[in-house]
């Protein structure tokens, strides 16, 4: 039972080896053919129990292309809409026949606990603000196809990096990878403790021509009193990837997003769609990087 | 009549070996002598016997929530635990905000016979925090001590009309849950360290601290007496120690487990180390250890809450907040208080007496006090397991524990009798 529940304490030969793993069945898809029988036989479901596309899609992709069969739970047409627990829900899937369970859920360490109540490998595929495990890893491997190395590479984090589950991933596990990480947004949304010790700017300007990389994050548009800052024009003109910024990043720089992205607000139109931006390879890295995280759990079962 | 033989005894002198002769409700001879004819004798050799310990906060959940706990499992977890009373705190279902409901319940738990249990009232209405509750009749009915227990009085003008209104009534607290919502919401680990690495949402230590500042800022303003309940932090002790400096009558109480544990225990995210207050830093936790020895906290106080297995095998933040600590606190206590028996009896017995105004309890041990008494023995060592609360939702099962008791005594009667040694 060896799932993926978290990057932390992952070490970097292990992440290495998952990122070599994924180029490996990223080449396999590449052709006609189009994947390996590795799970063949084996039932992947993937209980999402907050909305999700891309990611649940990269996961079932990930898992046809390893021959494996795809049990899809929702929770808005099932029994917890009855009332029925999430224990018991996790217990009847597992009766249903499956091997391995790749969950979301709206609250930390839910996967661990259901790979606790299951006794099944389970992947987790985003847990409240905990972790996005995959995510984290198809952005590394973005990164690496990208610049060939991952070691010394400057990448800097903007937004609410307090309340994000990718750049939590990120923490433990980019500077495990040789990464230099800077988180940049205001005081209300970074974390407020920092035991990966990472750099912390709270201005975007103060370092947009110094690194190679800008992953920006989603802005939550919560408003009222729960907001980290008072306006959306307040956070774009502060943190908001211009194109008058856009101009100012180093001629090799790239822009990553994992999406869904507010046009106009943390990012402009240029940002996404023009040559520095890598967010379309950011999602299609997700499904070898995927179809490796469920190989390595399948085998370690 | 009760022989006693051989225990170090907790007297106004401190300790002494001695015999101690029980008879009917009251410590009749001390010192050894003949046993007398018909008396049971308890061989107490290598023990302590001193008042019988006072817990200032327990959830009963009884009534409303009985598959939690019940008078009795209650009146049993706390007997197997050394305590000869406890304050049961008012947010039970229907709460109890008034006299017939706080009779109700010590009536049933008088009728047991185990422990006294002595109810808190509610200070607001249904514990709503919008209007004064019914604190003339609970009082009538023996409460002392009001509070809203599991809510702060967020209106601060109600708050200062209720303590106000209560110096009228000799003996009667206030004693406040000290939380502001508005910096709390969402949280439920502390702010720092677990809450960051984990990404759950934290419980700052500045939202008892406001409060805290608040209310002895009321308490300075009316005269009122003032308990303030579990608190948890260094700014939160500092506070109190400079409102003692400058004589304000005010009290607090700390839990074994912010003595014990820290914010480091709960990185597991076991629901079992989740409550409010949550558990803090390690210098939080220096902080709360350093003002129980310097008298700025007055009392340990368990914040018994229990919850079921079921209750508990839930996500982190799905997860009720509480633990239980009957059983565990004089444990907990006893090592914390590194085996200073003054120390341990009144922390854990005299000032809690006194704050709930018990005069039964808390007293030395010596000819004429009242025979509410417990038997600790600090060298015998167990594993916390198979409580006698119907809850083991305790951050200490499993741990093996130093110090044990081996008896309980209320009004002259052995209500509970460890484990022998094998």
């Amino acid at each position: 039972m060896s799932g993926l529940l978290t990057l932390r304490g992952i070490s970097r030969s292990q992440l290495e080896e998952l990122l070599d793993d994924a180029e490996r069945h990223g080449k396999l898809i590449e052709g006609r053919d189009k994947g390996s029988s590795e799970l063949r036989g084996a039932t992947v479901t993937t209980a999402f129990f907050e909305p999700s596309t891309r990611t649940r899609l990269s996961f079932e992709k990930a898992a046809f292309h390893l021959g494996a069969h795809v049990m899809t739970f929702s929770p808005e047409s099932s029994s917890l809409e009855k009332g029925e627990s999430l224990r018991d829900t996790l217990l009847t899937l597992t009766a249903l026949g499956t091997d391995l369970f790749v969950i979301r859920h709206k609250d930390v360490g839910v996967p661990s606990i259901a790979q606790r109540w299951t006794g099944l490998p389970v992947i987790n595929g985003g847990d409240g603000r905990g972790e996005h495990p995959t995510q984290t890893l198809a952005d590394a491997l973005t990164l690496r196809k990208h610049f060939g190395a991952l070691e010394g590479l400057k990448v800097g984090i903007v937004g609410d990096i307090a309340n994000s589950r990718v750049a939590r991933g990120h923490l433990w596990a980019f500077p495990t990878l040789g990464i230099d990480l800077t988180l940049i947004g205001p005081r209300t949304l970074l974390p407020t403790a920092n035991p990966w010790g990472a750099r912390i700017e709270v201005e975007l300007d103060s370092v947009i021509e110094k690194v190679d990389v800008l992953y920006m994050l989603r802005v939550q548009r919560e408003r009222g009193a729960g907001a980290g800052f008072p306006s959306i024009p307040a956070y774009v003109s502060r943190f908001g990837l211009t194109e008058a910024r856009l101009a100012r990043m180093q001629p090799s720089a790239v822009v990553l997003h994992p999406g869904p992205v507010n046009r106009g607000v943390e990012v402009c139109d240029a940002a996404v769609d023009g040559r520095r931006s890598l967010v379309l390879e950011q999602v299609a890295n997700g499904i070898p990087v995927r179809m490796a995280v469920l190989a390595a759990a399948m085998r370690a079962e | 009549m009760i022989y006693v033989r051989g225990a170090r005894v907790w007297g106004p002198a401190g300790l002494t070996e001695t015999d101690v002769v029980i008879d009917s409700d009251r410590v009749a001879e001390i010192g050894a002598r003949d046993v007398p004819a018909g008396a049971r004798v308890i061989e107490a050799s290598g023990a302590i016997l001193g008042p019988g310990l006072v817990d200032l906060h327990v959830h009963l959940r009884d009534p409303g929530q009985t598959w939690k706990e019940d008078i009795a499992s209650a009146s049993m977890a706390a007997v197997a635990g050394g305590f000869t009373a406890i304050v049961a705190m008012p947010n039970t279902d229907p709460p109890m905000d008034n006299a017939k409901t706080v009779n109700a319940v010590m009536e049933r738990a008088a009728a047991l016979g185990l422990v006294d249990i002595v109810a808190a009232g509610a200070l607001t209405m249904g514990r709503e925090g919008l209007e004064m509750a019914d604190l003339d009749s609970m009082y009538e009915a023996g409460v002392r001590l009001f509070t809203d227990d599991g809510d702060t009085v967020a209106d601060s003008g109600l708050l200062r009309r209720i303590m106000t209104y209560l110096r009228d009534f000799p003996g009667a607290v206030v004693a406040e849950h000290a939380e502001e919502v508005t910096l709390s919401r969402g949280g439920h680990v502390n702010e720092g360290i677990v809450s960051a690495s984990r990404g759950i949402v934290g419980l700052p230590a500045v939202a008892e601290e406001v409060v805290v500042a608040r209310d002895l800022a009321l308490a300075d303003d009316t005269g009122a007496r003032i308990h303030i309940q579990h608190v948890s932090t260094r700014r939160s002790v500092d506070l109190m120690r400079e409102a003692k400096r400058r004589g304000l009558a005010v009290t607090c109480e700390v839990t074994p487990h912010h003595l014990a544990l820290d914010e480091s225990a709960v990185a597991s995210l076991d629901p079992n180390f989740k409550m409010y207050p949550p558990l803090r830093t390690a210098a939080d936790r220096e902080a709360l250890v350093e003002a129980l020895e310097d008298g700025t906290v007055d009392a340990i106080a368990t914040d018994h809450a229990p919850h079921t297995v079921a209750e508990k095998d839930v996500p982190f933040e799905e997860a009720p907040r509480g633990v239980i600590g009957l059983e565990t606190a004089a444990s907990v206590g006893w090592a914390i208080l590194k085996g200073d028996a003054d120390l341990f009896f009144e922390r854990m017995s005299v000032s809690p007496a006194r704050i709930a105004g018990l005069e039964r309890h808390g007293q030395p041990v010596e000819r004429g006090s009242v025979a509410n008494l417990v038997l600790f023995d600090p060298s015998r060592s167990w594993l916390p397991s198979g409580f006698h609360s119907k809850s083991a939702n305790s951050p200490f099962a499993g741990a093996e524990l130093k110090g044990m008791v081996v008896a309980t005594i209320h009004n002259g009667s052995v209500v509970y009798e460890g484990p022998t040694d094998e």
